[in-house]
């Protein structure tokens, strides 16, 4: 079968099994495991993943054909992006035999939901100082700590977990990784209101939480390279998703405001058009990082830039939508009240603009590093968090 | 549509930049329009016929191939009437006319293009145009004329009689304007004046020249960046110079995208090419000098001395984003053809 066949039975699929009818909220977690089992049966899960694991074993081509084809549904599979996105490829990537057997298939298939359990109070953008601590006691280790921004941690099944094991020596190099079971006794899953009102993430708690040997991922003390591995994950699947969607549910968009707005006003009109001029600044961007993808140009750092640029848009476009519209743009119930709200969400996850930006300073200029005070300090001698 | 340079047109860049690289390197910029250095540029190169008819003697390439040229033209501040008589090329692609076109393929004729409505009797054309583009470097001008009622581009030998041409001195040292006086300067008639195209081709001509402009002024900061030391430190570790670097190179990929686009527009989709055309002024005319600004204060006081070359770049850029008339009619265009 060619790509083109490939994408059109791929459209004829999706078609016919994306469900497009109302359900209950209660019911979604349901819904998205049976969408995932029919999903995997009809061979289009896990598509670059290797067969012995219950992948597909295609290559990347396929695998875009297939997002291609995907761009006109809304697929049911949100709470399976961190598992399908990072942890699983860092399993396939860093796991044993054993690790790869035990959770890939039961991934692609939708019977287990993962998340990823990394940032700490005291470790964002520095996620290397955290603090949760794995203490070893014969063939398990003993977990205790606090995790936070953990996406659908309340209802994952397995977590992705960076720890603490070797306080001695630099912070890079005391870090283990570990795979925990989220129903284990001593987990506990917080929800975490955000800014906007909403739950879309959680705090979780670990106390003297267990976990045997075999489920660590990676050498003993070796878990940052393996979270470089997740993280380069994130980065490809969160720019992948870049420009993606659409506008069309945007209430800042310019086709939502000049329906609500007096273009005769020559100072709205020039404000439109600035909003215009920067929204097709950065699709055109996206859409040639596309291209240069599949004309096997890796767009490697540069999807950093793409994910700036968005976190700006994103911030400036509710920003000027909620003043021109004016007073009732601050009312709870305008979907304007809640673009404002939600905005500073983008700058913030996967890495604030602040990162991004030392990344696409060092990495795709090769602007000189920062030095760094941090490198060869003993963690237990080490500031970290907040401290006055 | 396409984004991404084919091979041929990665070859295209390559070929002009390592000429430039050596033929006029930026010191030689100061000095003006050299006419040998067209010569090499037309006769190795072809760049001149680049957008010129095949059986005119042209390449019969498109906007994307010209795109690439002026980007690497822009880089290199080329001086003289490089712009000119591109701008001029593209107009003939609406008027066609053999003499001309044949002309500047050969590199036998440089030629300039200006807006400014003459008067015509057939014969000769009398009228004052203020500002023209490398007008005292240019062999030919072609401009719109009125006579008998309707509107026809004509071309004038500049070099011939009825013509007065006065240099201007200029911000941007490295390209200059003169102000030309006709007054029954011998005129011939290429035709009809297209009601349409002919701006929208230059938006797009121009907008790659910014784009050539942009890249080489960060490039020459983000070099500097890693060379100079304050503080103990190199000055592209600080965020506060990285972090300003960073948005710069934020800005050069979105006006890339932009110029691909409007080149692939003009080439292929006409539908789509006054939109595109505006949005390439509206964007990187601005983004241009933003970049060159921000060069020219990174380098701190050494970038302020005459003596630098990170003025040369800034004043280009100021002089390009004024080039076809205050930036704010690409705004007024793009609102009119978003119909708000």
């Amino acid at each position: 079968m060619n790509l083109d066949e490939y994408r059109r039975a791929a459209g004829e699929w999706l078609r016919e099994n994306v469900p497009t009818d109302d359900y209950p909220e209660a019911d979604a977690i349901a819904r998205a495991k049976e969408f995932m089992a029919k999903l995997h049966d009809a061979g289009y899960s896990g598509i670059t993943w290797a067969k012995q694991w219950g992948g597909q074993g295609l290559t990347q081509a396929e695998d875009r054909a297939f997002a291609e084809a995907a761009r006109d549904y809304t697929l049911p599979t949100y709470v399976f992006s961190i598992g399908l996105g990072m942890t699983g490829p860092t399993i396939a990537d860093r796991g044993t035999d054993a690790q790869r057997e035990r959770f890939l298939r039961p991934l692609l298939r939708g019977e287990e939901i993962w998340c990823q359990l990394f940032s700490e109070p005291g470790a964002g953008s520095d996620v290397a100082s955290l603090q949760t601590r794995a203490v070893p006691d014969g063939d398990h280790w003993v977990i205790n700590g606090q995790k936070v921004w953990t996406s659908v941690a309340h209802h994952a099944d397995w977590g992705l977990l960076l720890t603490r094991t070797d306080v001695d020596v630099p912070k890079h190099k005391g870090l283990t990784m570990f795979v925990v079971d989220m129903h284990h006794p001593g987990v506990t899953v917080r929800p975490l209101r955000d800014m906007s009102g909403k739950a879309n993430f959680n705090e979780v708690f670990f106390d003297n939480v267990t976990i045997p040997d075999e489920h660590r991922v990676g050498e003993v003390n070796d878990g940052w390279s393996v979270a470089v591995t997740t993280l380069l994950h994130e980065r490809l699947s969160i720019s992948a998703g870049v420009g993606m969607g659409g506008q069309k549910d945007n209430p800042a968009s310019l086709e939502a405001l000049r329906r609500v707005l007096d273009t005769d006003d020559p100072l709205v009109r020039d404000e439109l058009v600035e909003l215009h001029i920067r929204s097709r600044a950065l699709a055109l961007f996206n859409q040639r990082l596309a291209q240069e993808t599949k004309a096997g140009i890796f767009p490697g750092a540069r999807g950093s830039a793409a994910k700036l640029l968005l976190a700006e848009l994103t911030l400036y476009q509710a920003d000027l939508a909620t003043r021109l519209v004016g007073p009732e743009a601050v009312l709870a119930d305008q979907p304007l009240a809640r673009a404002i709200s939600m905005a500073p969400g983008m700058a913030l996850g996967g890495g604030t603009n602040e990162i991004m930006r030392n990344i696409v300073g060092d990495r795709v200029l090769g602007l000189p590093p920062e030095p760094r005070v941090d490198k060869t300090v003993p963690f237990k001698d080490l500031k970290v968090g907040t401290q006055a | 549509m396409k984004l991404v340079l084919s091979q041929e047109q990665q070859e295209l860049r390559a070929a002009v930049r390592d000429f430039l690289r050596t033929a006029s390197p930026l010191p030689k910029a100061r000095d003006g329009y050299d006419p040998q250095v067209y010569a090499r540029l037309n006769g190795e190169l072809g760049l001149s016929g680049l957008v010129v008819p095949e059986e005119y003697g042209g390449a019969g390439a498109g906007m994307s191939e010209l795109a690439v040229a002026l980007e690497e033209t822009g880089a290199a501040l080329l001086p003289g009437p490089f712009l000119a008589t591109a701008f001029t090329a593209l107009a003939l692609s609406l008027v066609p006319d053999k003499e001309l076109q044949t002309g500047i393929a050969e590199g036998r004729i440089t030629a300039t293009l200006d807006d400014t409505e003459l008067t015509h009797d057939g014969g000769t054309a009398s009228g004052t145009l203020t500002q023209v583009l490398s007008g005292a470097d240019a062999d030919v001008l072609v401009a719109p004329a009125r006579g008998d009622g309707s509107t026809v581009m004509v071309a004038v030998e500049l070099a011939g009689p009825g013509v007065t041409r006065t240099a201007l001195e200029t911000l941007d040292v490295t390209r200059g304007q003169a102000t030309i006086v006709l007054d029954g300067a011998p005129a011939r008639v290429l035709g009809p004046a297209p009601e349409t195209g002919i701006f929208d081709r230059l938006c797009v001509a121009l907008a790659a020249e910014q784009l050539g402009v942009m890249r080489a002024a960060l490039d020459a900061i983000v070099a500097y960046a890693k060379i100079r030391v304050a503080f103990g430190r190199y000055i592209g570790s600080y965020q506060g110079v990285k972090h300003k670097l960073a948005d710069m190179h934020l800005k050069l990929e979105q006006a890339e995208s932009i110029v691909r686009y409007a080149a692939w527009a003009a080439d292929e989709s006409p539908g789509e090419l006054p939109e595109a055309a505006a949005l390439a002024q509206a964007y990187v005319g601005r983004a241009c000098f933003e970049v060159a600004r921000d060069h020219l204060l990174l380098h701190g006081g050494i970038g302020y001395t005459w003596e630098h070359d990170a003025h040369l770049f800034y004043k280009r850029a100021k002089a390009d984003e004024v080039l076809l008339g205050p930036p704010r009619i690409h705004r007024a265009r793009l609102a009119q053809l978003l119909e708000l």
